[in-house]
């Protein structure tokens, strides 16, 4: 029950016109599958990662670092964050291309979300990696 | 950002309540949502009172009374009156179908409250302007295409190719589905909506066609086809019972298979 917005109404473009635009990206299917397996990953992932965050409460530095010291709990982890992070990554672009509309303000967002993701997987990285070399 | 709120000239405001048919026994309440563009007004929602006795028991049988018996001036699409056309798609109780296929006494709880499909422009009252929904459809080229000679006959097609279209070319595109889809709703320009969807995976199926991944690129966007979030809506509301999510989900498929 809009009315239709200014530039529509301005514009003298063919509706066909206004619908082909710039026509078709021939994009989208990698983003669409890649969220599928990192979902399917994490369903896979969740049981052990959560026997190892339970495993890890309470203990010190010292036992985080023990733990970690096994290749199979330090793998487990990183998949985890990988998935999660991708997952988080594509996700919140789909909310961002749902919602903001604004041009600019839509490429800003877009960029600051992939910086943010992927500074939150390098950090939880270089933690479990450093945790799991001991250093 | 995406609007929520209606904008100024769009909130409704006030509204008639239009005098009870004189000598009726029994009496269904409408409340019927009115936008003339001429007279500078914001849209209102007027109450008539129908007499049931004297009326048919579908929701576009009230309108066409109302139109009849209490104002002239209630403007509304209409035809076929079966549910073959399309033409009397609105929102009816909250829920987008066709007024012809609608009972009245489905509609519990008092007054039949109808609406103009949502989130559409609106010519005039429950009019609204679909030719953004028009050209969408427009774009993925309904039509046959082929690259092999003309057959002398007909293009044959085998039984079981034949039932893969059942489910898809049903739709009448009364636009119910687009416009009950909130991706549709913020995007209406860019998402091509479930329809248009629906419609280009009949043509994605069909045996005969040969143009099948010409029609797949021309869908592969993040916003003409992947805005899709199979919330339904489309499914619940197609008044010929047929299931838009599920054919963009078969399109999405056929774009994985194809580059998986």
């Amino acid at each position: 029950m809009s009315a239709p917005d200014a530039e529509s109404v301005k514009s003298m473009r063919t509706p066909l016109g206004r619908v082909r635009n710039l026509g078709s990206s021939h994009s989208g299917t990698t983003d669409f599958w890649r969220q599928r397996i990192t979902a399917v990953a994490m369903v896979l992932l969740m049981v052990p990662v959560i026997v190892v965050v339970m495993m890890l409460l309470g203990s010190n530095h010292a036992g985080a670092a023990q733990m970690l010291g096994s290749p199979l709990v330090a793998i487990i982890l990183l998949l985890f964050i990988i998935a999660s992070t991708w997952h988080m990554k594509i996700g919140m672009q789909v909310v961002i291309e749902d919602y903001v509309h604004h041009e600019p303000l839509k490429l800003a967002a877009i960029m600051a979300n992939n910086f943010f993701c992927f500074a939150v997987a390098l950090a939880s990285i270089y933690a479990i990696l450093k945790l799991a070399s001991g250093v | 950002m995406v609007e929520f709120a209606l904008p100024k000239n769009s909130r409704i405001t006030g509204g008639k309540v239009w005098p009870k048919p004189p000598g009726a026994t029994e009496m269904r309440e409408f409340k019927i949502y009115r936008w003339n563009p001429d007279d500078g007004k914001n849209p209102s929602v007027d109450t008539y009172y129908i007499d049931t006795h004297d009326c048919g028991p579908m929701v576009l049988d009230g309108l066409i009374w109302i139109k009849n018996h209490i104002d002239p001036t209630l403007t509304f699409r209409r035809s076929c009156r079966e549910g073959v056309c399309g033409s009397c798609a609105m929102n009816i109780d909250g829920q987008n179908t066709l007024a012809c296929t609608k009972s009245m006494h489905d509609v519990k709880d008092g007054a039949v409250k109808i609406n103009p499909l949502p989130h559409q422009p609106v010519v005039k009252d429950l009019v609204p302007d679909l030719t953004n929904f028009y050209a969408q459809y427009a774009s993925i080229e309904p039509w046959l295409k082929t690259t092999t000679p003309t057959p002398q006959r007909e293009w044959r097609q085998s039984h079981e190719d034949r039932e893969k279209l059942d489910g898809l070319y049903e739709c009448i595109l009364c636009a119910c589905c687009s416009t009950s889809c909130p991706s549709y709703w913020w995007n209406s320009e860019r998402f091509l909506g479930p329809a248009a969807l629906l419609q280009a995976t009949r043509w994605v199926t069909d045996s005969r066609d040969e143009a099948t991944g010409e029609r797949l690129d021309n869908l592969e966007d993040p916003f003409r086809l992947y805005r899709c979030h199979t919330i339904m809506n489309c499914a619940k509301a197609c008044p010929k019972g047929l299931n838009p999510s599920e054919a963009i989900a078969e399109l999405k498929l056929k774009m994985v298979e194809r580059q998986v």
